[in-house]
C-alpha cells in the first residue's frame, strides 16, 4: 500500500508532465514549422532556424533524415519543406505539385591521404579522377597523374578508393561531375545518389569517407568542403572546364554559381558541376528546398517562405561561419520572384 | 485415515486449482504462441515488402552480383557472401578460444582468479557493439593493415592453395578484419555459456575418468565435450545468430563494397550493413523493396543455419547413441 501511495502521485504528476509537454508542442507546432531532407544543409539550416526563433518567434524544426527521404516525406505532405542535394526535373514537380530553389552552396573535394603530400599540393583532371574511381588508375606514380604533377613525390602505391557506402547529394554531385568529364563513366557506373562502384571501400557518411581516407595510407576519396576545413583534410585542385586547376574555397564555388545559367533554368533544375568561368570549382553542389505550389496550410507555408528569404538575405554570416557559401544576389532576387509567383 | 482426512480437506482447494492451473496453461501457451505469431508476422511484412524485388529478378535476386541504383538491377549474391564468411570466420575464432576459456575457468584456473576473469568476459559482452565498431576501425584495422595483412600476403598469398584467399592489397579493412571483431564480439556470448555447462558436469564422471588414469586432455574430450555437447552446440549457434546478423561493427571495418573478391583481406558487404547503409536514401521502390528483400534473405539463412545446427545435434546423438 504505501509503495502504491507513492506511486501514484507520481504518475499523475508524470502525466500531467506529458499533457503540458504536448500542449506546448502543439502551440509550438502551430506556429512552427518543419521540414526534412538532406543532412549536408543540416548544420546551417538549425543555426538559422536557431537564430531565426529567437528575432521572429517561429520555431524551425528540421529533421536530417537524407534526401531521399525529404523528397518522399514533402510528396506526403507530411512537412512543410523538403530538402534534397539532388533537384528535381520540372516534369517531376509539376507532378506532385512541388515547387523548389536552391538555399546554399557547397562543393564536393576530392581528399587525399599520401605521405609527404599537403593540402592543395596535388592536382587532378576531371578524366583522371573519374579513372581513378574506376580502378583504372591504380597507382600514384601512373603516368597521368605524374604528367599533371611535375616536382610532386608521388609514391608508387596501389591507390585505395574510398567512396560513400549510403545514398548521398555528395556522391550524386560527384557522379555527376565524373559524368560531365568522362565518357567512360558516363557509359559505366554513371550518376546518382549511389551508384554501382567498380572499386573502393565504402564509409557511411561524410564523416565515414573522412575516417577511411585518413586511416588509409595512399586513398583517396570525396567529402562536402566543411568536412574538409573542419578536420583539415588533404585536398586536391581540380581542373575546371577553362582548363585551370581550382582550389575548393569559397570564392571559387561563387565563382561556379555566378557563372552557372540560373536565368534558363526552369525551377532552378541545375546541377552546377562543370561550370563554365576561369576560377569556377568544378564540383561545386548546392542544396534545394522543394514546397508545395497549393499548401494545405496557408499560414505555415507563409511561415516557411518568410524563414527562407530571411535565410537568404540576412542568413550570411551563419552560413560562412560554417564554411557554406551563401547564394550571389541576384540569384536571391530570382528565387524571391520565382516564390512569389509560384507558390499561392 | 490420515490420507482420507486430507483429501476431503483438499477438494475444494484443487477444483481452484484446477481453474488456476488451466489459466496458468493458458497464460503460458498464450506466450509461447505471441513468439511463433510474432515470427510469422516478420517473415511475412518482410516478404510482403520484398514481393517487388523478388517479383522484377525472381531467383536471380538470390545468384546476382549486381548491385546498381542507377540501372536498378539488384542481387543479393555479395551481402550473403559477405555475411556467411565474416561469420565463418568469427566461428573459427571464437570456438576454440570460448571453450579454451570455459575450462580454463572451471578446471585450471586457480579459484581466486575465476570470479575476476568471469566478470571481465561478461562485461565484455556488455560492450555496445558501436564501440567494437570504432575499435576495430581506428585501432585494429591500422594494425591489421600495417602488420598481419602484409605478412600474410608474404608467407601465404603465394600458396596455391589458399594463396588467393590472402592476396590483395592490404588496406586493413575487410572480411578478414571483419570477422576477427565479430569473433571477439561473440566469444562472451559462448565462453559463458561453455563455463556453466562444464561446471554443471558431475564430479563423480570425472573423477572416475582420473581414477582411471585419464589425462587432462582425455577428460576433456572422452567425458567434458560428450556431456555437455548439444549445451555447447546451442551456444556456438547462439554466437552465429549474433555474427551473422551483427550491423554496427561490421559496418565500421568490413568496407561496404559490393564486390565479390575470394581474398579475405578485400572489402565485402553484408546484409545488415548494407541495409543499414543505405535504407535512408533508398529512393526508388524496386531499391527500397529489394532492400527489405535482403532482411528477409538474412531471416532464410538464419533459419537455414540453425536447421544445420540442429540436424547436426540430431546425428551427433544418433552417433553417440544418446535419445534426449
Amino acid at each position: 500500500m504505501t509503495k502504491f501511495s507513492i506511486i501514484i502521485p507520481l504518475a499523475a504528476l508524470a502525466l500531467a508532465g506529458c499533457q503540458s509537454n504536448s500542449g506546448n508542442g502543439n502551440q509550438a507546432a502551430s506556429g512552427g514549422i518543419t521540414g526534412a531532407g538532406s543532412t549536408f544543409v543540416y548544420p546551417v539550416l538549425s543555426a538559422w532556424s536557431a537564430d531565426y526563433s529567437q528575432s521572429n518567434g517561429t520555431k524551425v524544426n528540421y529533421q536530417s533524415i537524407g534526401s531521399g527521404g525529404g523528397i518522399a516525406q514533402i510528396k506526403a505532405g507530411t512537412v512543410d519543406f523538403g530538402a534534397s542535394d539532388k533537384p528535381l526535373d520540372p516534369k517531376e514537380l509539376a507532378s506532385s505539385g512541388l515547387v523548389q530553389f536552391p538555399v546554399v552552396i557547397g562543393g564536393v573535394v576530392p581528399v587525399v591521404n599520401i605521405a609527404g603530400i599537403d593540402a592543395g599540393k596535388l592536382k587532378l583532371t576531371g578524366p583522371v579522377l573519374a579513372d581513378i574511381f574506376a580502378g583504372k588508375v591504380k597507382k600514384w606514380n601512373d603516368p597521368a597523374i605524374v604528367s599533371i604533377n611535375p616536382g610532386v613525390p608521388l609514391p608508387g602505391a596501389d591507390i585505395a578508393v574510398v567512396h560513400r557506402s549510403d545514398g548521398s547529394g555528395t556522391s550524386f554531385n560527384f557522379t555527376h561531375y565524373l559524368s560531365q568529364v568522362s565518357p567512360t563513366w558516363k557509359s559505366g557506373p554513371g550518376e546518382g545518389t549511389s551508384v554501382q562502384w567498380p572499386t573502393g571501400v565504402g564509409g557511411k557518411g561524410n564523416e565515414g569517407v573522412a575516417a577511411y581516407v585518413r586511416q588509409l595510407p595512399n586513398s583517396i576519396g570525396y567529402v562536402e568542403y566543411a568536412y574538409v576545413v573542419q578536420n583539415h583534410m588533404h585536398w586536391t585542385s581540380v581542373q575546371n572546364a577553362s582548363g585551370k586547376f581550382v582550389a575548393p574555397r569559397a570564392a571559387s564555388f561563387q565563382a561556379a554559381a555566378a557563372g552557372a545559367d540560373w536565368t534558363h533554368a526552369q525551377d532552378f533544375d541545375l546541377v552546377m558541376t562543370n561550370a563554365s568561368g576561369a576560377d569556377a570549382y568544378p564540383i561545386t553542389a548546392s542544396t534545394f528546398v522543394l514546397m508545395h505550389r497549393q499548401p494545405r496550410d496557408k499560414g505555415r507555408s507563409d511561415a516557411a517562405i518568410a524563414f527562407f528569404k530571411w535565410a537568404l538575405e540576412k542568413g550570411q554570416p551563419q552560413a560562412q561561419k560554417l564554411d557554406y557559401v551563401p547564394l550571389p544576389s541576384p540569384l536571391v532576387q530570382q528565387i524571391e520572384t520565382y516564390m512569389g509567383q509560384n507558390i499561392k | 485415515m490420515r490420507d482420507e482426512a486430507v483429501s476431503e480437506g483438499a477438494a475444494p482447494v484443487a477444483v481452484r486449482g484446477t481453474v488456476v492451473d488451466r489459466l496458468y496453461g493458458l497464460t503460458t501457451a498464450g506466450a509461447a504462441w505471441l513468439v511463433l505469431a510474432l515470427l510469422a508476422g516478420a517473415a511475412v511484412s518482410m516478404l510482403w515488402g520484398g514481393r517487388q524485388a523478388f517479383e522484377t529478378f525472381g531467383l536471380g535476386f538470390i545468384t546476382s552480383r549486381d548491385w546498381n541504383p542507377v540501372e536498378l538491377k539488384f542481387g543479393a549474391f555479395v551481402p550473403i557472401y559477405g555475411t556467411l564468411v565474416t561469420s565463418a570466420i568469427a566461428l573459427v575464432i571464437a570456438i576454440p578460444v570460448s571453450i579454451g576459456i570455459g575450462l580454463f575457468l572451471t578446471d585450471i584456473a586457480p579459484r581466486w582468479i575465476r570470479g575476476p576473469i568471469a566478470i571481465a568476459i561478461e562485461l565484455l559482452a556488455a560492450i555496445p557493439s558501436i564501440i567494437y565498431g570504432m575499435w576495430g576501425l581506428f585501432v585494429f584495422a591500422p594494425f591489421m593493415g600495417a602488420h598481419v595483412e602484409p605478412w600474410l600476403n608474404d608467407h601465404l598469398g603465394n600458396n596455391a592453395i589458399i594463396g588467393p584467399l590472402f592476396s590483395g592489397p592490404p588496406i586493413g579493412i575487410g572480411m578478414l578484419t571483419a570477422g576477427i571483431v565479430l569473433g571477439i564480439m561473440i566469444i562472451p556470448f559462448i565462453s559463458s555459456v561453455a563455463r556453466d555447462v562444464f561446471n554443471a558436469v558431475p564430479p563423480a564422471l570425472k573423477e572416475a575418468a582420473v581414477a582411471l588414469g585419464s589425462t587432462r586432455w582425455e577428460i576433456l574430450s572422452r567425458v567434458t565435450l560428450p556431456y555437455t555437447r548439444s549445451a555447447i552446440v546451442g551456444a556456438i549457434f547462439l554466437g552465429l545468430g549474433r555474427a551473422l546478423g551483427e550491423t554496427m561493427a561490421v559496418t565500421f571495418v568490413l568496407g561496404n563494397a559490393h564486390d565479390l573478391s575470394a581474398s579475405l583481406l578485400m572489402p565485402s558487404n553484408s546484409i545488415a550493413a548494407a541495409i543499414a547503409n543505405e535504407f535512408t536514401e533508398a529512393d526508388t521502390d524496386l531499391y527500397r523493396s529489394s532492400l527489405i528483400a535482403l532482411a528477409f534473405l538474412l531471416f532464410v539463412v538464419t533459419l537455414i543455419v540453425l536447421a544445420i545446427a540442429k540436424l547436426m545435434l540430431v546425428r551427433m546423438d544418433r552417433a553417440f547413441g544418446r535419445t534426449h
